[in-house]
């Protein structure tokens, strides 16, 4: 791997002044791919060097690689407060979600074959429900969410209530509006009537505590400055889950993890843990200050609940503005953002999440803060969008409108 | 433009995100509150985002319906999105 990232930007000088220099690119679009950490990148040079072997082999390369391994179980469980051995690392962030759905619905499929999700969940949960659910003879019976994407917590309840349910899914916070779920209340239901309940943390761990109340867990480390090409899958002792590949000695991971990355995802985990309070009231702070400004430009919602959020997650939506091109101008001017409308993907179709929430899904934009995004970052930011949106609006001619 | 059984025709077939919104807005602002006018649009995104406008602006969404797909166009499903004007925002 090259260095092509350019000179670091220490967490430690977050908020100083004079760190954004003018000119210098801001990056603002780290749901689900952030920079790495600066102590994921040092453990992972460390782990190159020290966890290279196979870790399932018995001479004293492997054993050190395995003994990373552990280590790196061990912290990842010891922030999710499980046990080690219920924590196992994945070749990504999906293969866990996909394994989470697939394995359980296999092992209940006597129970039967529906699958309840929520209206929001990320694509590779929809997906898995449906191949799951028509593997069993069952459903994939989505619930749907609020103006705020959060999901009808009635209407869950009566769906895991129904016989012939095999598991449910919900996410504890949604990586594209910021939106919490209400996890604990729904695990409640989910626990009343026997169904186990999987949580995709894969926008919140790293960045938000993840309460107690799941049975499966899935989570991202990219997203909280873990290197890509590893996920987290967690499963309590107590839920039966059947190995959804043909057999291999990793079942859960066939052909096995990279022993470095899963090591550096640890380490940054351990690193966001540590000053996640600080953190969140800090970027708290930054995320409010971009709501209030933006919801001043004209004809721009900013979507997603305001205050039950995720600390680092601004989403909000431009009338009458083409959201390739809102992207494009202000990669111009220097600021990476995600959007979830149909013309910045390659489809037609346009965010699952914007249109379960009834906003509008053209002229997106997602802003999702880093541990490295300093005040000045978002300063300059906030100076440079109400022109861009107003000139992509000028392109198209709608003043008036 | 049309009209048909007092109901204004956008044909925004064929146009992606967000022209059809746009177009149906331009159409808005020449006619009085009351009116009704279904766009026409083979754009999936518009399906949300005619009502989303709708919400914004103050109109109310009467109808949304799938019909025939675009034989002389795009060859895509025209959605039918109807809405009455308010007194305008």
């Amino acid at each position: 791997m090259t260095d092509t990232t350019g000179p670091t930007r220490p967490s430690s000088s977050a908020g100083t002044p004079g760190t954004g220099t003018a000119g210098a690119r801001v990056h603002l679009d780290n749901g689900g791919g952030a920079r790495l950490h600066p102590l994921a990148r040092q453990a992972l040079l460390q782990a190159l060097d020290d966890g290279w072997a196979d870790p399932h082999r018995l001479h004293t390369e492997g054993r050190r690689a395995a003994r990373l391994l552990d280590g790196a179980r061990e912290a990842v469980a010891d922030v999710l407060g499980a046990r080690t051995e219920e924590v196992r690392f994945t070749a990504s962030h999906t293969t866990a979600l996909r394994a989470a759905v697939l394995g359980t619905a296999q092992a209940r499929r006597r129970t039967g074959g529906d699958v309840v999700v929520g209206g929001t969940e990320r694509a590779a949960v929809l997906h898995a429900a449906s191949a799951a659910s028509s593997a069993h003879g069952g459903a994939r019976v989505v619930v749907g969410v609020d103006h705020y994407g959060r999901v009808d917590l009635d209407a869950l309840t009566a769906a895991v209530a129904r016989p012939g349910v095999a598991l449910a899914a919900l996410q504890h916070a949604n990586g594209e509006v910021g939106t919490r779920q209400p996890l604990r209340a729904a695990h409640g239901a989910a626990r009343i009537a026997g169904v186990p309940l999987l949580v995709d943390a894969g926008a919140s761990l790293g960045h938000d505590v993840v309460p107690d109340a799941w049975d499966l867990l899935a989570a991202h480390p990219a997203d909280w400055g873990g290197p890509a090409g590893v996920g987290v899958l967690a499963v309590r002792q107590r839920v039966r889950t059947v190995p959804p590949e043909p057999e291999d000695a990793d079942p859960w991971a066939p052909g096995g993890v990279s022993v470095p990355a899963a090591f550096a995802a640890a380490v940054a985990l351990q690193a966001t843990t540590a000053d996640r309070a600080a953190e969140d009231e800090r970027r708290r702070r930054l995320t409010d200050r971009v709501r209030a400004a933006v919801a001043a430009v004209p004809d721009v919602e900013v979507v997603g609940d305001p205050d039950d959020r995720l600390p680092h997650v601004v989403t909000f939506s431009c009338l009458y503005v083409d959201g390739e091109a809102l992207v494009t101008e202000l990669d111009r001017a220097g600021f990476a953002v995600g959007s979830g409308s149909a013309c910045t993907a390659s489809t037609l179709e346009p965010s699952h999440v914007l249109a379960a929430m009834g906003v509008l899904t053209h002229g997106n934009v997602r802003v999702a803060l880093d541990r490295s995004t300093t005040d000045d970052d978002v300063d300059r930011f906030l100076a440079v969008l109400p022109g861009a949106v107003q000139h992509v609006r000028d392109v198209l001619g709608v003043a008036g409108l | 433009m049309s009209a048909h059984d007092d109901v204004m025709v956008v044909d925004a077939r064929g146009l992606r995100c967000p022209l059809p919104v746009i177009r149906l807005a331009a159409a808005a602002r020449e006619l009085p509150a009351g009116t009704l006018v279904t766009v026409l649009s083979t754009d999936p995104a518009a399906r949300h985002d005619v009502p989303a406008w709708a919400r914004m602006r103050g109109h109310a969404m009467v109808g949304d319906m799938l019909g025939e797909t675009d034989a002389a166009g795009t060859d895509a499903p025209v959605w039918s999105l109807t809405v009455r004007l308010g007194s305008g925002a």
